[in-house]
């Protein structure tokens, strides 16, 4: 057993374990935690298969904002998850069959198939040898899948604005400024020239 | 590389029940039911970079990048509408979803 192999064991049993931990903890905090340390060991999963850039991505974007994003909600909503953990033991019936018929098809699935040589054959973007990961998925990503690249951040943008316009709320007696009203001043409604007499004021 | 495709296929099947199950299991919690979804599609994103990379093909790859995009679109839209939900009715409990039931 060499080292890599060491370390495909290590991760997906890590990976499992803490996955395993996200859906049987009873606190949500807890699970979010456990859902990082899965995070992490598929990244390192991912270095293991070769894709670094992704490695990255899962580790920036998952950990650093999805799962940062699932804490802040997490702490910040005032609610009693005890009493959200009461169907658990109801459902582990149910909820275990249907995830052991769903395991039992994807061996099925997985032990009686295997690559056609034509799959292997049509390889649309084969890798490009000496190139790094990074540079070999950019190169393809900004070409062959520039169209998709620009959906995929169009489907972000709409998701930033979304989730603005449904938790922004605006409070009353809270003051603003106006922009339309201030340009509309004029010095004819904004100055007023008086002549003070001496030693008396206005 | 020694370890076969098949042992990425199993560990990713093995997620993929996990997560089917953590929806089921946590019905009533839905950040728990949210953070089951996020489980499943790394499963999936697992699979396609396993795929990618046995079969030197770069667009497992770039598909794995695109589910990775709209799993974090999903995830903010999600919370957000969990967060409008709690300022309305004060509870995310599911069994109260019912404002749109006929």
């Amino acid at each position: 057993m060499n080292i890599a192999t060491g370390f495909f064991y290590l991760f997906s049993a890590m990976m499992i374990g803490a996955a395993f931990m996200v859906i049987s903890a009873r606190n949500p905090v807890h699970s979010v935690l456990f859902l990082i340390l899965a995070f992490f060991n598929a990244a390192g999963l991912f270095v293991l298969l070769g894709a670094e850039f992704l490695a990255m991505i899962l580790v920036v974007v998952y950990v650093g904002a999805v799962a940062v994003l699932f804490l802040f909600v997490v702490m910040m909503l005032d609610v009693d998850f005890a009493e959200l953990k009461q169907g658990f033991l109801q459902y582990l019936p149910v909820g275990g069959l249907i995830g052991l018929v769903v395991l039992v098809e994807i061996a099925f699935v997985v032990g009686a198939w295997t690559i056609g040589p034509v799959a292997i054959a049509n390889v649309t973007t084969p890798m490009p040898p000496g190139m790094t990961n990074t540079m070999a998925l950019g190169r393809v990503l900004y070409t062959q899948y520039v169209y998709l690249f620009e959906a995929a951040g169009l489907i972000l943008f709409t998701a930033m604005i979304g989730a603005i316009v449904l938790t922004l709320r605006h409070k009353a007696g809270v003051k603003r400024q106006n922009v339309a009203i201030q340009n509309a001043r004029t010095p004819a409604e904004a100055v007023e020239v008086r002549k003070v007499a001496s030693r008396q004021g206005v | 590389m020694t370890i076969s495709l098949a042992q990425f296929l199993i560990v990713a099947a093995i997620l993929f029940t996990l997560g089917v199950a953590g929806v089921i299991l946590n019905r009533r919690n839905i950040i728990v039911v949210l953070m089951s979804v996020e489980l499943i599609l790394l499963s999936v994103n697992l699979n396609l970079v396993a795929f990618s990379a046995f079969l030197g093909d770069l667009t497992g790859q770039v598909f794995a990048l695109f589910i990775l995009t709209v799993a974090a679109a999903e995830a903010a839209i999600g919370l957000a509408i969990l967060v409008a939900y709690y300022r309305n009715r004060g509870s995310i409990a599911v069994d109260d979803i019912n404002m749109m039931k006929g």
